[in-house]
C-alpha cells in the first residue's frame, strides 16, 4: 500500500532531488524501510543502526509525531501522509 | 489591582477566558489563558523576569552588566523590559525574518539587535550567540532554551494559576517552542493529576528552515530534555500556517479575543483535543496579543496571500 512521503530540504539530494516520494508499507518502520531500499543514501540518516529514529528527525503521520503514536510500528491507512522534517528550535 | 510599585509586579496572573463556543465537542470546554495581558504583551514576560531574578541571586549578573540572549523576539523584548527597568544593558541576537514589529519593539526598549541568517531560523540565533558568549565572557549568558528558570517560571507561576482557576482541567495545549511552558505547566499539572493529557503544538519550522545542510545541524532544546520532555507530553502535532491563521481570525470573529498567529496554532490544537476527547475541560495558552502581527495583515488581506507571507517569517 504507497503512501505519500515528504521529505524535508536537506534529504532531497539523497532522492534524486524530490520533495515527495511514494513508500510501501502498513507501519512507519515498513515505509520507512522501504524508502530505504529505493534511495540507499537516505539509510542511517532516518532511523539509526539501532533501529530508532535519529535523535534530530522527526516523523509525522498525518502531521501527528509518530513518537508520540507508536513510534516505528505507527500503523498506516491508505491516503495517510508521512513528514519527515529536521529537528529546529522555536522560542 | 490597582497600585503597583513597579511595571514587573504586572508579570503574570493572567486571565483564564472560557471561548467553548469555539469548541467542536458540545462535552468538551475550551479556556484560553491570555498571556498578552503580561506588560509587554507575552508569555515571555514570566522567564525574562525569572532568569533575571535568578542569575542576580547566584551571582551571574552583576549590576551594570550586559545580558546576551538568542530570541525570536518575544524573550527579548521581556528582557529589554526587564533590563531597562533594573539597569541592565541588553544585547539579543535575532532571526532576521521576524515580524517587523518584534524588532522595532526590541529597540524601543533600548536593546542591541544583531540578527542571524533568516535560513537558519531560531538555531542559527542560538548558534551566533553561543559563540559571542564565548568569545566575550564578560557577557550574562541566561540562555532560555537551557536554564531550568525558564520551565521553573511555569511550574511555579503559569501552572498554579491554571489549576487554582480551573482545577476540572482534563487536557493542557500549548506551542512548543524552548519547550519551557509546556515542561513547566505540564509538570505541575501532572503532579496535581496525572490523568491530565499534555498536547504539544509546534508550526512546521522544519520545513520553513531551508539553510540546515545536515541533521548535524538539528537542535533540541536542554530544557526538553532535562524535564523529560518526551514522556511528559501525550501528543505532538504540527498546526501549518494556514490553519493557524484561520483560528487566529476565528479567535477574534466569534471570541473578540485578539490574539497572535501561535495563539491561533494552540486553538487549533485544542480544537483537535477537544474533538478527541468523549467530554473534558482543555485549557490552552495564548503566548502573546495581536499588536506586532498586524504587518502580516492577518486579519485584513485574503488568506493565501497572509498564509505566504507567514510561511517566511518565525511567528513562534
Amino acid at each position: 500500500m504507497p503512501v505519500e512521503v515528504r521529505l524535508p530540504t536537506m534529504f532531497r539530494g539523497d532522492a534524486a532531488g524530490q520533495a515527495s516520494v511514494k513508500a510501501n508499507g502498513g507501519t512507519i518502520g515498513e515505509v520507512l524501510d522501504d524508502l530505504v531500499r529505493q534511495f540507499p543514501r537516505l539509510g542511517g540518516k532516518i532511523v539509526t543502526d539501532d533501529g530508532t529514529l535519529h535523535r534530530f528527525v522527526n516523523v509525522y503521520c498525518n502531521d501527528e509525531d509518530v513518537r508520540y503514536l507508536d513510534k516505528l510500528d505507527t500503523k498506516l491507512a491508505d491516503d495517510d501522509i508521512v513528514t519527515i522534517l529536521p529537528a529546529v528550535a522555536g522560542g | 489591582m490597582a497600585r503597583l510599585d513597579s511595571i514587573l509586579d504586572l508579570i503574570g496572573d493572567t486571565p483564564l477566558v472560557d471561548v467553548s463556543r469555539l469548541s467542536p465537542n458540545p462535552r468538551v470546554r475550551l479556556l484560553i489563558k491570555l498571556e498578552g495581558q503580561n506588560p509587554t504583551g507575552s508569555v515571555k514576560d514570566r522567564i525574562a523576569l525569572a532568569m533575571v531574578e535568578a542569575a542576580e541571586r547566584d551571582g551571574t549578573l552583576r549590576p551594570g552588566q550586559t545580558i546576551l540572549e538568542p530570541s525570536s523576539g518575544n524573550t527579548g523584548i521581556g528582557l529589554a523590559l526587564v533590563c531597562r527597568v533594573k539597569g541592565y544593558g541588553l544585547k539579543v541576537v535575532l532571526p532576521e525574518n521576524v515580524s517587523v514589529e518584534r524588532r522595532q519593539l526590541l529597540e524601543i526598549f533600548g536593546a542591541e539587535v544583531v540578527l542571524s541568517p533568516g535560513a537558519e531560523g531560531s538555531n542559527g540565533a542560538v548558534r551566533l550567540a553561543e559563540k559571542l558568549a564565548a568569545d566575550t565572557p564578560e557577557y550574562a549568558f541566561l540562555y532560555q532554551y537551557g536554564t531550568p528558570d525558564n520551565p521553573g517560571a511555569h511550574y511555579r507561576g503559569t501552572g498554579p494559576e491554571i489549576w487554582r482557576d480551573c482545577p476540572e482541567v482534563t487536557h493542557f495545549v500549548a506551542g512548543l517552542g524552548t519547550s519551557g511552558t509546556l515542561m513547566g505547566v505540564g509538570r505541575y499539572l501532572k503532579e496535581q493529576n496525572p490523568a491530565v493529557q499534555v498536547w504539544a503544538v509546534e508550526p512546521p519550522a522544519g520545513e520553513l528552515v531551508q539553510g540546515l545542510r545536515s541533521l548535524d545541524e538539528g537542535y533540541i532544546p536542554p530544557v526538553f530534555r532535562d524535564w523529560g520532555g518526551a514522556e511528559l507530553l501525550d501528543r505532538k502535532l504540527i498546526v501549518r500556517p494556514r490553519e493557524s491563521i484561520e483560528w487566529t481570525r476565528r479567535l477574534l470573529d466569534e471570541a473578540g479575543i485578539f490574539a497572535g498567529l501561535s495563539s491561533g496554532a494552540a486553538m487549533a490544537g485544542a480544537a483537535r483535543a477537544a474533538a478527541d476527547a468523549d467530554e473534558g475541560v482543555v485549557v490552552t495558552l495564548a503566548p502573546d496579543g495581536g499588536w506586532k502581527y498586524l504587518s502580516t495583515g492577518a486579519w485584513t488581506d485574503p488568506l493565501d496571500d497572509v498564509v505566504e507571507r507567514a510561511s517566511r517569517i518565525i511567528y513562534f
